[in-house]
């Protein structure tokens, strides 16, 4: 089915199932244990062995000789998977550096082997056993001392400009020139990347978790030199993604090999220290921002310049790309910049590019805003635009930015906010903080094939996969609301290779693309049904389990499969409509902190999300999304930070101890309001995404709240305490 | 992991004996630390004495007026004693400031005076350590720093002691109570408990090889009002960045011990003498002579105005 034209009425607007807020129907598996996870597929594979990765010691370099002897005598292995047995690797095009390194050694905790043995523990000690010599290679590791060498990236984001940004700023009344800093930081989802994989002939399954199967099937037989018609990658529960699962990773491919060399099925999962610098992570930048606006507070010149690193070959954080859509403005410009890096691969990460981005951009508006002595809420609605700034005959799809910003500063209390630095309640600073969220709508083609049996039962099967998202519910929904049938008739399979390729989790596309393309493959089973039952098709309606024609004609669902399965399959392709209209989400984040007086310490004490983001599916899965994004916008704000040493080239603190994130005593009340919205333009469900919207802007409503509250200006994230201290009071008690 | 026999131990004697005798041996509590070192084989026992038996899991009362702590006390019930909560509040506070409930209910008294540094590069393996061998370099001295300790550290070594406990502990005074190889007994205090790394940063507390520690003994309480303040990037389960234990009494007199700072509980009696001078002056004679790297040096005036905000608070 081609979605090329603005959707009409249709049966998902019944909303007698889709739009309301629905428990997980994955959610019984998942709380009490038995959703099988790639790791715990037991009764996918008999008698695995166990893999154990071992990272390069070195961040670049060459691996001189590896002496695995004694680790393949050791009790219990099977064998020592390396660079030099493994036959020759190819390397898939969403890889930066390769997932089994040797001798070339690219990167820190690069995988240089897999032990296999009887059991982890036997692989894990003799993991140790390996004696690696390496010579090292001189890299670059710290962004600021290369920036210099940084050119644009002209593939993946060339600059742009529009109008004549020099001019117009230079004259300018009211000006802002500032530069930011986001850090490095990991996904740090609860699952590591772990698989099980097992041959039949030359045949491959991996058990995994990957939120793109049918991406990670392409790369896993690119680097393994095989047929695709050769592969089934498997993903149906993953614990956490964040992106970090978008992509193959050395788990699938040291997996793979290990068993092929045992002649019998190895399970790998990578151990947390090498979470951090093995796998992707989301990149450093350096920003500069530079806004110029009349006196009024209109902007007539806006320009951002991002710089990162990536290894040679890799990509940008592209930490510009909102600014060119969020606010009106007639001269502007954006720039990437990318320089090279031997640290560990950069990637995607929730919201990448708008969640630094943003970090940045909505704090320089709320310097702005200061500047120009207006509101910041005002401020921001009096450059908002209904066009794409850069071609104005563009119009948004939906737009209700204004809408979220007043209709959070209400609900939030926002006329409650004083001058920086001058509330105070016991040992506490207060201070209000808002900032814009933005992140676009992506769609990307979708397939389902969904079976109907002679009990009644709806089957939905699709490649999509559920990070942790509600992916099963909301297909579950679409597909009751299309057949008319209740929840508890439908059954969702997801996440196998086996079934029609999906449009994945990734870049908040699933959910909309996704449910369109079982939407696309009811239609045509709601077609069979009809055409089973006698009733001519445009006729049909579906409603109680039952499909019904003109004249009182119809029969139960069940009925129209007496004699055989209904089976129909489709997907959704989708036109140029994200072409002609600009498809995005937005949102207004409203933060409350307290900064401790004497120690700097910042904690959140309430937080406000309001979304525009079309129809909401699931409004209760959805309100799990943007919570727990606001969390790790949090997190981004307070504490996330990779810690590089810069002279040995990587993430120092690589566990769960050093790499902090929020806990439940950081995180307070947070409310999370969906404005009423459908976007015709999206999708046949009306529906946009909101898992990455949640984070956007978050960064910076926290730290303008603790702008507000200190009246210091931390531009350098994560703001701890240490950058906050030097400019506290001088007394440390209040009084 | 490297594979170990493991014995339960019988009396606390005997297990002292035997792990003196048998090369590379370690007692077992709880082994929230120990068996996370050993997954990273940055702890490579031959040999775990398991002491989870031997009946040290009492608090009882001492003839002075003070309480004894039994060694294998689960950090959930010391917290939790009713005794603590009213005589020693500063230790009550300081252990539900650490770690997470779940560590807390594993946990051991003796165990958590003796848990390890926190360092990341004491973690990875890869990285030269000389608190992991001897020898081969420190890397945080150059490299992050930030949570590390500034004083009472030497070229070798400037790992911070991660427990909250034991600043208490040392707060209040208590004595370490062990039984030797020999089967001889003595009370450590615990002002000599842990060691200053100086050449050697792996030589961490007084204990001599075997001897185990059966019980902290608590002296009688002091009165005052108790205070710790932990002050962390995070509201729960982090290490402290810095801390400040204080007993402080009606006449502004009192105690303070820090942590995060140092490689031990971090306490100087003289410096106390200042209290009623105020937060800067005990804070210039408690951190005198500390060599902070660029990254950590922001823990001076935090102590400082931390030291100043439970000051003012007692004063309140």
């Amino acid at each position: 089915m081609k979605f090329d034209q603005p959707a009409q009425s249709n049966p998902i607007d019944q909303l007698k199932v889709v739009g309301r807020a629905t428990d997980r129907i994955d959610g019984p598996l998942k709380t009490t244990g038995t959703a099988p996870y790639a790791y715990e597929q037991y009764q996918a594979a008999a008698n695995p062995a166990y893999g154990y990765v071992v990272g390069a010691a070195i961040a670049k370099g060459r691996i001189v000789a590896m002496d695995a002897g004694e680790a393949r005598h050791a009790p219990g292995v099977l064998a020592v998977i390396t660079a030099d047995n493994a036959g020759k690797l190819g390397k898939g095009s969403r890889n930066t550096a390769a997932l089994l390194g040797g001798p070339e050694i690219q990167h820190y905790h690069q995988a240089i082997a897999l032990v296999v043995a009887e059991t982890l523990e036997q692989a894990r000690a003799a993991a140790q056993l390996l004696r690696v010599d390496y010579a090292r290679s001189p890299g670059a590791y710290d962004l600021a001392a290369v920036r210099d060498t940084a050119t644009e990236p002209a593939e993946a984001m060339p600059d742009s400009r529009v109008g004549d940004f020099d001019g117009a700023y230079a004259r300018a009344p009211v000006k802002l020139d500032a530069s930011y800093s986001t850090p490095d930081q990991a996904h740090a989802m609860m699952e590591p990347h772990a698989t099980l994989a097992a041959w039949e002939g030359d045949k491959l399954t991996v058990w995994t978790a990957n939120q793109m199967i049918a991406w990670a099937r392409t790369d896993l037989a690119e680097t393994l030199g095989l047929p695709e018609d050769k592969l089934r990658v498997v993903s149906p529960y993953i614990g956490g993604g964040f992106g970090g699962k978008l992509f193959l990773r050395a788990d699938v491919v040291l997996a793979a090999l290990g068993a092929r060399a045992i002649g019998r099925p190895v399970k790998v999962a990578l151990s947390r220290p090498l979470m951090f610098n093995n796998t992707p992570h989301r990149p450093a930048t350096l920003q500069r921002i530079r806004l110029g606006a009349e006196a009024d507070g209109r902007l007539t010149a806006i320009a951002h310049e991002s710089w990162s690193g990536d290894l040679r070959g890799g990509g940008p954080e592209l930490a510009v790309q909102q600014t060119r859509l969020l606010y009106a403005g007639a001269n502007r410009l954006t720039a990437l910049r990318l320089a090279v890096l031997d640290l560990p691969e950069g990637n995607a990460m929730r919201a990448p590019g708008e969640a630094p981005g943003l970090m940045a951009l909505e704090m320089a508006m709320d310097e702005m805003a200061e500047k120009l002595g207006l509101d910041p809420v005002a401020f921001r609605i009096l450059n908002d635009t209904q066009v794409d700034p850069e071609k104005p005959e563009r119009p948004f799809s939906q737009r209700r930015l204004a809408d979220c910003l007043r209709s959070g500063a209400e609900r939030f209390g926002w006329h409650a906010r004083r001058s920086p630095g001058s509330r105070r309640e016991g040992n506490w600073l207060i201070g209000l903080g808002v900032a814009a969220a933005f992140r676009n709508n992506l769609v990307m083609k979708s397939g389902a094939r969904v079976r109907l049996d002679r009990h009644g039962i709806l089957t939905v099967e699709t490649d999509m996969t559920d990070i942790g998202t509600g992916s099963y519910t909301v297909i579950a929904q679409t597909a009751a609301e299309m057949l008319g049938l209740p929840l508890d008739k439908v059954v969702v399979r997801l996440g196998d290779s086996d079934f029609p390729v999906s449009a994945g989790s990734g870049g908040q596309w699933g959910a909309n693309s996704a449910t369109a393309g079982v939407y696309a493959a009811c239609v045509r089973l709601r077609e069979r049904v009809a055409e089973r039952a006698g009733i001519p098709p445009a006729e049909a309606s579906f409603a109680d389990g039952q499909v019904r024609g003109g004249g009182g004609r119809g029969m139960t669902l069940a009925q129209a499969a007496a004699e055989g399965e209904l089976v129909a399959e489709d997907s959704m392709e989708f036109g140029d409509l994200d072409k002609r209209y600009q498809q995005s989400t937005f949102g207004a984040h409203f933060v409350e902190v307290a900064v401790d007086y004497a120690t700097a310490e910042t904690r959140v004490r309430r937080m406000l999300a309001v979304c525009a983001a079309g129809r909401i599916l699931n409004p209760k899965s959805a309100r799990s999304q943007v919570i727990g994004a606001m969390t790790m916008g949090v997190g981004a704000a307070l504490m996330e930070d990779l810690h590089i040493d810069k002279r040995q080239g990587f993430f120092v603190n690589h566990d769960l101890a050093g790499y902090e994130v929020p806990v439940h005593a950081d995180i307070p009340a947070q409310e999370v309001v969906f404005l009423d919205e459908t976007d015709p333009m999206s999708s046949p469900m009306k529906a946009k995404g909101v898992g990455e919207l949640g984070i956007c802007g978050v960064g910076a409503a926290v730290a303008n709240a603790i702008y507000n509250a200190t009246g210091m200006r931390v531009r350098d994230y994560p703001i701890t305490l240490d950058k906050l201290l030097p400019g506290m009071p001088e007394r440390a008690e209040l009084g | 992991m490297k594979s170990f026999t493991y014995e339960k131990a019988q009396s606390p004697a005997e297990a002292a004996a035997a792990a003196a005798r048998i090369p590379d041996a370690r007692f077992i509590a709880g082994g929230t630390n120990l068996l996370d070192l050993m997954k990273l084989e940055v702890e490579t026992p031959a040999h775990l004495i398991d002491v989870n038996g031997l009946a040290l899991d009492r608090l009882e009362p001492l003839p002075d007026g003070g309480l004894r702590v039994g060694a294998l006390v689960r950090n959930t019930d010391l917290a939790a004693d009713a005794r603590v909560r009213r005589d020693y509040p500063v230790l009550a506070r300081a252990l539900l400031a650490g770690a997470s409930g779940q560590l807390r209910n594993k946990a051991t008294t003796a165990g958590n005076l003796l848990q390890r540094t926190r360092c990341p590069y004491f973690y990875d393996t890869n990285q030269p350590c000389n608190k992991r061998v001897p020898g081969s370099g420190c890397s945080a001295l150059e490299g992050f720093s930030r949570p590390l300790a500034l004083i009472g550290v030497s070229r070798t070594c400037i790992a911070s002691h991660p427990s909250d406990m034991a600043v208490a502990m040392r707060l209040l005074d208590a004595g370490v109570e062990t039984v030797k190889a020999d089967g001889s007994r003595r009370v450590i205090p615990i002002a000599d408990f842990h060691r200053l790394p100086g050449d050697t940063p792996q030589h961490e507390s007084a204990l001599a090889p075997g001897e185990l520690v059966t019980a902290v003994s608590l002296p009688p309480p002091l009165g005052g009002k108790h205070y710790y303040r932990k002050v962390r990037d995070r509201a729960s389960y982090a290490f402290a960045l810095v801390s400040v234990a204080a007993v402080v009494q009606p006449d502004g007199s009192g105690r303070v011990a820090l942590g995060g700072v140092a490689p031990r509980p971090w306490r100087l009696e003289s410096a106390e003498a200042a209290l009623p001078l105020g937060a800067r002056a005990v804070t210039e004679q408690l951190l005198a002579g500390a060599t902070p790297t660029q990254q950590n040096a922001f823990k001076i005036p935090l102590v400082q105005r931390t030291l100043s905000a439970v000051l003012a608070e007692a004063k309140g």
